[in-house]
């Protein structure tokens, strides 16, 4: 069998095929990056058993129903804390949350912000496609100033996230970007974090021809693909400025933060438990 | 904690009693009259291996204790109104997605911020109708500090057994009071687990519910590739978005709890097998109605009180039983009025909005009126 044909067959194993055709829109982002992910947890040969994938609410948040592993369809926002409770109460196991900017950053924010202080040991895989793409493609709070949808009809007043130096503020040890071009490079980074502790975050910058590309001069998803291909630059040591996002502007990519041994909620309560025990 | 004679108040005994449960996970935000139960979880559970975290805020610790459930821990998360009404968005993710929580609410004056340290009697209809949609969930209201130690251990039993978030009353009196209690030996301590899957998880439909309407629940980790979804759900736990999915779930999600709702009912019966007259009353309330009983029967009133242990599922065939007037003693401006109506037209409501229980003499009154 050639490699291809076997990459093929072991991702059929992860994926709950029985529910196939998808929610997704032909061209949207998410499938790409369910795939890099699928490849990179597969590369890394962990054990599936102990695999736990946690979402939202969103199209991102419909990941979670399409793999083959314990998986979690939550309520909006909230795949965070569920996430913690599962990770805390069995350390062992391997959780990652896939999900939307919209449920991550605005109604899940809270949650984002205090799971990234206090370290817990998860991976976040972030799709950021500019827009509440479920709901008909309002903006939110990764939408770039100026941006066209069907809440800013004049264009967004509002300023987007910028998620990369947000998590970095946090302390997150594992901080990356990639769009749904850098399919390889996403792959890699997904491989890498998996084998890295506490609260890694990767933001994937995806297309959502349907709802946002449409209103933004993208039509097609092959538009979008453009524009991530010609506008992004990998800078690891990229300033605050140059991660911001700018309507149709830059998209600076790469691994701004890789560290390690900064403890995790979860060992540190190992010793809390050690203490309340003598 | 070591068999024997403790001097608590209702929030420590609620934590002890979780813990004798077999509680070990805890998330919570802490709330006047609750905070205690979230102290007492930090201080004890890392002693018996168990975990605790403060979270964010209510909605957190409720999310976090849904999937700490589904690793096979015992959990519970306290609050009181403001957090409650936080959390119903998840108590109906944990009835839709069956997932075993006990929920603490310590009632207190509201709405709104109303009366932190003082007791309420409002959120009765909330704990049974506080998320959208038709679901059932278990409420217990114990009256006293040993009680909330004791149905604390019938509440973690309900929620394994059933499969459903109980909503464990207490309130602002109940909370922060100190009574001495007895704490049984280990032995004497009955505990339900939940049931697990006997089949492999090739055959394994994590959603197909036994005759008892109950389905078995896999834990996480042992290659079930469970999926849980707050979507309206077939057997195999996947979205299926048609009426008559939605016909056979939540049927199913009310069924289990309405038919078994006798197992579930507990009521306590004072002095009703010869009464004229009934007080309806709960949890700390009831104390005060107590004394107006006797002393109603002092003066030759035949008086009766019903105390609804079990607030939902509705007891109803105790109201159902007895054909006398009945009083319903609150402290709302009619909750559980309505529910005794739904059985009897004979009833009067006799409120009071909050900060205080009734005084016996204003439910002797009431009692006179009802005789007259
Ligand atoms: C409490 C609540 N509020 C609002 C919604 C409606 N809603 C569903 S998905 C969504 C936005 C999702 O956006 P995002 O997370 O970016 O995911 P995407 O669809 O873009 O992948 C909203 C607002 C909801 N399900 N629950
Ligand atoms: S609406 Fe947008 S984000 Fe949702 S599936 Fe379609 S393309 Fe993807
Ligand atoms: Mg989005």
């Amino acid at each position: 069998m050639n490699p291809m044909e076997e990459m093929r067959r072991e991702e059929e194993k992860l994926l709950r095929t029985d529910r196939l055709p998808h929610v997704w829109c032909p061209g949207c982002g998410i499938g790409i990056t369910l795939n890099a992910f699928l490849r990179a947890f597969i590369r890394s040969k962990m054990d599936p058993n102990k695999l736990v994938v946690v979402s939202g609410i969103g199209c991102t948040g419909r990941a979670a129903g399409y793999v083959n592993v314990d998986s979690f369809h939550t309520t909006h926002g909230r795949g965070i804390p569920f996430a913690v409770g599962i990770k805390f109460a069995r350390p062992d196991l391997n959780v990652v949350v896939f999900s939307g900017d919209g449920d991550l950053f605005a109604i899940g924010g809270n949650h984002f912000v205090n799971a990234a202080r206090r370290n817990h040991d998860l991976l976040i895989i972030a799709v950021n496609n500019f827009t509440y793409g479920m709901t008909g493609g309002q903006h939110g709070p990764t939408t770039p100033t100026g941006a066209y949808t069907t809440t800013t009809p004049y264009g967004n007043p509002d300023r987007p996230f910028n998620i990369p130096h947000l998590a970095i503020s946090l302390g997150a040890p594992y901080v990356a970007r990639w769009t749904t071009y850098h399919v390889n490079q996403l792959q890699n980074s997904i491989y890498h974090a998996l084998h890295k502790k506490g609260f890694r975050v990767i933001e994937v910058i995806s297309q959502c021809p349907t709802v946002y590309g449409r209103r933004n001069d993208m039509k097609t998803p092959l538009e979008m693909m453009h524009y991530f291909q010609k506008n992004s630059v990998r800078k690891d040591d990229a300033s605050f400025e140059e991660l911001e996002l700018k309507y149709n502007g830059k998209i600076v990519v790469g691994v701004f933060r890789d560290i390690q041994g900064i403890p995790t909620y979860e060992e540190r309560y190992e010793d809390i438990i050690r203490r309340a025990r003598k | 904690m070591k068999p024997g004679y403790y001097f608590w108040s209702g929030d420590i005994a609620a934590a002890e009693g979780a813990i004798a449960a077999g509680c070990r996970f805890y998330a919570g935000y802490p709330i006047t009259p609750s905070s205690e139960i979230a102290e007492r979880m930090a201080l004890r559970l890392p002693q018996e291996g168990g975990k605790f975290i403060e979270m964010e805020d209510e909605i957190g610790s409720i999310a976090a204790i849904i999937g700490a459930s589904w690793t096979g821990e015992k959990v519970m998360t306290a609050t009181a109104g403001p957090g409650i009404s936080l959390m119903n968005e998840n108590i109906g993710l944990a009835a839709m997605t069956e997932v075993p929580i006990v929920v603490v609410n310590a009632m207190r004056g509201a709405p709104s911020t109303g009366l932190p340290t003082l007791i309420g009697q409002g959120d009765l209809m909330q704990a049974k109708w506080g998320s959208h949609g038709s679901y059932e969930i278990i409420s217990l209201y114990p009256d006293s500090v040993q009680e909330t130690f004791d149905l604390m251990i019938d509440a973690f039993n309900y929620a394994e057994k059933y499969r459903v978030p109980v909503m464990f009353l207490i309130d602002a009196m109940l909370a922060h009071m100190y009574e001495k209690i007895y704490v049984p030996p280990e032995d004497e301590i009955v505990r339900i687990e939940r049931k697990r899957p006997t089949t492999p998880p090739e055959e394994t439909l994590i959603y197909k519910a036994d005759d008892d309407l109950i389905p078995p629940m896999p834990r996480i980790g042992e290659g079930y590739k469970i999926h849980a979804s707050g979507l309206t759900h077939n057997e195999k736990g996947y979205p299926e978005l048609t009426p008559q999915a939605q016909e056979k779930l939540v049927r199913r999600l009310n069924d289990k709890i309405r038919k078994h709702a006798e197992e579930i009912w507990k009521v306590e019966e004072y002095k009703t097998e010869d009464a004229d007259v009934i007080v309806v009353a709960m949890g700390s309330e009831s104390r005060s109605v107590r004394l107006a009983v006797d002393l109603a029967r002092r003066e030759g009133i035949k008086a009766g009180m019903l105390r609804l242990i079990t607030i939902w599922p509705f007891p109803y065939k105790f109201i159902e039983k007895y054909n006398v007037p009945y009083i319903v003693a609150e402290i709302n401006y009619g909750q559980i009025y309505h529910k005794v109506r739904e059985y009897t037209q004979d009833v009067e409501l006799l409120p009071k909005m909050g900060g205080e229980i009734h005084k016996p003499d204003e439910v002797l009154r009431a009692i006179r009126r009802m005789v007259q």
